[in-house]
């Protein structure tokens, strides 16, 4: 708006800074609380000034997990879960960019039934289809595995859906010339596809990575042993069971380390595919 | 360099939607060929089958002697120019202009001397390094005809090349791919739906009509000796005035109330209804041919020359004069016809009316 109007200013300036406080409370109360004793924490209300116990609740997250609840070090379970994500995004689009390849630029018969079905799937999430699933898995000797965390996650429709998008905005006469320059589709697609999609890879890495790292009810079915958690999963098992009473503490100072990856993905990437949507390549 | 044979291509998608209904031509090593049409007449698939990025329904294409009906557009030794330039967005022009010999896997010293030697010629030299996206449409065009040159192909395929480009650009580079033409001698076939590039490229050319090839010639052969209705309208700008008119006797009654003499050897063949066609610059002001009387609606002074139209019979009639005419709206002028210069056309077939062979 270009209209100087001092009132207006100041409520749109109000509601805004309300806004980023009720989401970033939260986080700050996570962040104090992980910086504090056992006993601190426990109080109510809770102080809401950083107290002295910073590296050693981190230091013994990471190490040795909680006292009361489960005692599994963190810093593995940050590894499988980075395992896990990495497996994801990348098998994602992996498959989903060869998939929207073959839909896009091959006659083959039944295709727009293929097409259909892989679009259909988009309908039936994780949850829907948990079961049989993880029936399958067990069956094929998956429990307690990296593929078993990875592979059944690893088909995306809308991946594929956003590829195939992609390249239907990819002018014809592209493929044409490739043709008639002499490349076959396997060169075509190495040589000209892939390097257009980079953004689209950027873009997609960033929200798969952060789908996989966040994958709770999947790992948590899939994974017994304390060696494969998932740092997602690490938190909740950290919760005390009976009487005892759970070390807040050290839930939230995990809760922080299982949140750092995804915002450092985010950070890290956003510069590359901001900049990659706006030097349009086509 | 090569021959490029086409007998009697035909194209069709399902059984009544049929693009190319037959068209016959042979193609000289180092000519070059426009195929010029309106758009919709299936210039551009004619042109995509030579290519091999169309399959052809029947008939067949050579090149070069062979037989390519069922061979690979990489394997047909041609070179594409598109409309839209199709240049790989993410390459520089040295790597767009090579890609085709780096599959190829040619030498990279051959490659290299290949894509500088075409580069000097279109004066691309100074942006090797640059994206497609840094040039200007005219370089970006060059660029196109680079990746052509740089294969040596028997034959360059363009396909509207100059569409894309504004007004001035388009004539600076027709004006480059004749001289490119005249440097490389390469058997080239032009697709345009503009008429004034089919006129100066060609060294023949094709008119298409709903995927007829209506007349194949020289274009001043095209332009004075039309074959059809549909030709004569088409080529020559402003087109031809065309005058529908009944047989009288050995004369063709105008519209307008104009006799015409029909001559002597088509007197036999001509049909009750005639189309009698004159081109705006045959109209001139003494003369002995039929006169022609209109009012001027409109002028419209071009510079070196003006053009006036008038109502005439149930049209309007296109007459070109001199630049520095004196003729206003509402005058009354007088044309006459260049005997000769006047055409007949069947009315109903649009065919020509041409003596019958002894």
């Amino acid at each position: 708006m270009v209209e100087n109007r001092p009132w207006a200013d100041l409520l749109a300036h109000a509601i805004l800074i309300l806004g980023v406080v009720v989401v970033a409370f939260p986080l700050y109360v996570t962040f104090v609380a992980s910086t504090l004793t056992y006993d601190q924490v426990i109080n109510v209300p809770m102080p809401l000034i950083p107290g002295d116990q910073l590296f050693e609740n981190y230091a013994k997250v990471l190490s040795s997990g909680s006292e009361k609840g489960s005692h599994a070090a963190v810093l593995p379970m940050l590894l499988n879960s980075f395992t896990m994500a990495m497996g994801v995004a990348i098998g994602k689009i992996a498959i989903s960019i060869v998939s929207a390849f073959a839909i896009v630029y091959f006659r083959f018969p039944l295709r727009n039934f293929f097409f259909w079905m892989i679009f259909v799937t988009l309908m039936l999430p994780i949850e829907v289809r948990i079961i049989p699933t993880f029936k399958v898995a067990a069956d094929l000797g998956l429990l307690n595995s990296y593929a078993g965390l990875i592979l059944p996650l690893i088909a995306s429709a809308t991946a594929t859906f956003l590829f195939r998008q992609f390249y239907l905005t990819i002018p014809d006469e592209l493929a044409e010339a490739a043709r008639i320059d002499g490349a076959g589709p396997l060169r075509f697609f190495w040589d000209v596809l892939l390097p257009l999609s980079k953004t689209n890879i950027a873009a997609l890495f960033v929200i798969l990575f952060i789908l996989g790292w966040n994958q709770y009810l999947w790992p948590l079915l899939i994974t017994s042993e304390e060696s494969m958690y998932t740092v997602v999963i690490g938190i909740k098992r950290m919760f005390a069971g009976g009487d005892a009473t759970t070390e807040w503490n050290l839930v939230m100072a995990t809760a922080m380390l299982a949140l750092l990856p995804p915002a450092l993905v985010v950070v890290l990437m956003q510069k590359w595919f901001v900049k990659g949507l706006v030097e349009t390549e086509k | 360099m090569a021959e490029i044979v086409l007998r009697d291509v035909q194209k069709s998608y399902t059984q009544e939607v049929r693009v190319i209904h037959g068209v016959s031509v042979t193609i000289a090593d180092g000519e070059f060929i426009v195929i010029v049409g309106p758009s919709g007449c299936g210039k551009s698939t004619l042109l995509r089958m030579i290519a091999g990025l169309e399959t052809i329904t029947a008939g067949e294409i050579s090149i070069a002697g062979r037989v390519v009906n069922e061979v690979e557009p990489k394997d047909r030794n041609i070179a594409m120019v598109f409309q839209n330039y199709a240049l790989y967005p993410h390459m520089t022009v040295y790597e767009n202009m090579s890609y085709g010999l780096r599959i190829r896997r040619l030498a990279p010293a051959e490659i290299r001397e290949r894509v500088e030697r075409a580069a000097k010629i279109l004066e691309l030299g100074q942006f090797l390094e640059r994206k497609p996206r840094e040039l200007s449409g005219g370089q970006r065009q060059r660029v196109a005809m680079g990746r052509a040159i740089v294969r040596e192909p028997a034959a360059f395929l363009f396909d509207e090349p100059l569409s894309n480009l504004d007004a001035k650009l388009r004539v600076q580079m027709r004006l480059e791919i004749q001289k490119l033409h005249r440097r490389l001698a390469t058997t080239s076939i032009f697709v345009t739906h503009d008429q004034v590039e089919a006129m100066t490229l060609a060294d023949r050319m094709i008119v298409m009509n709903a995927g007829v090839a209506e007349q194949v010639g020289r274009p001043i052969d095209v332009y004075d000796d039309p074959a059809s209705l549909f030709v004569a309208g088409f080529i020559g700008s402003p087109a031809m005035n065309f005058l529908s008119g009944k047989r009288a006797g050995d004369d063709i009654e105008l519209a307008g109330g104009v006799r015409v003499a029909l001559p002597a050897e088509l007197r036999a063949v001509a049909p009750e209804a005639v189309m009698v066609g004159v081109r705006p610059e045959h109209l001139v002001a003494q003369g002995t041919g039929p006169a022609f009387r209109f009012t001027v609606e409109m002028v419209e002074a071009l510079g070196a020359d003006a053009l006036v139209h008038g109502p005439f019979g149930a049209g309007t009639l296109i007459a070109r004069l001199e630049g520095h005419t004196s003729a206003r709206v509402g005058d009354t002028l007088e044309r006459h016809a260049i005997p000769g210069r006047l055409y007949f056309f069947d009315g109903a077939s649009g065919r020509r009316l041409r003596p019958a062979r002894p």
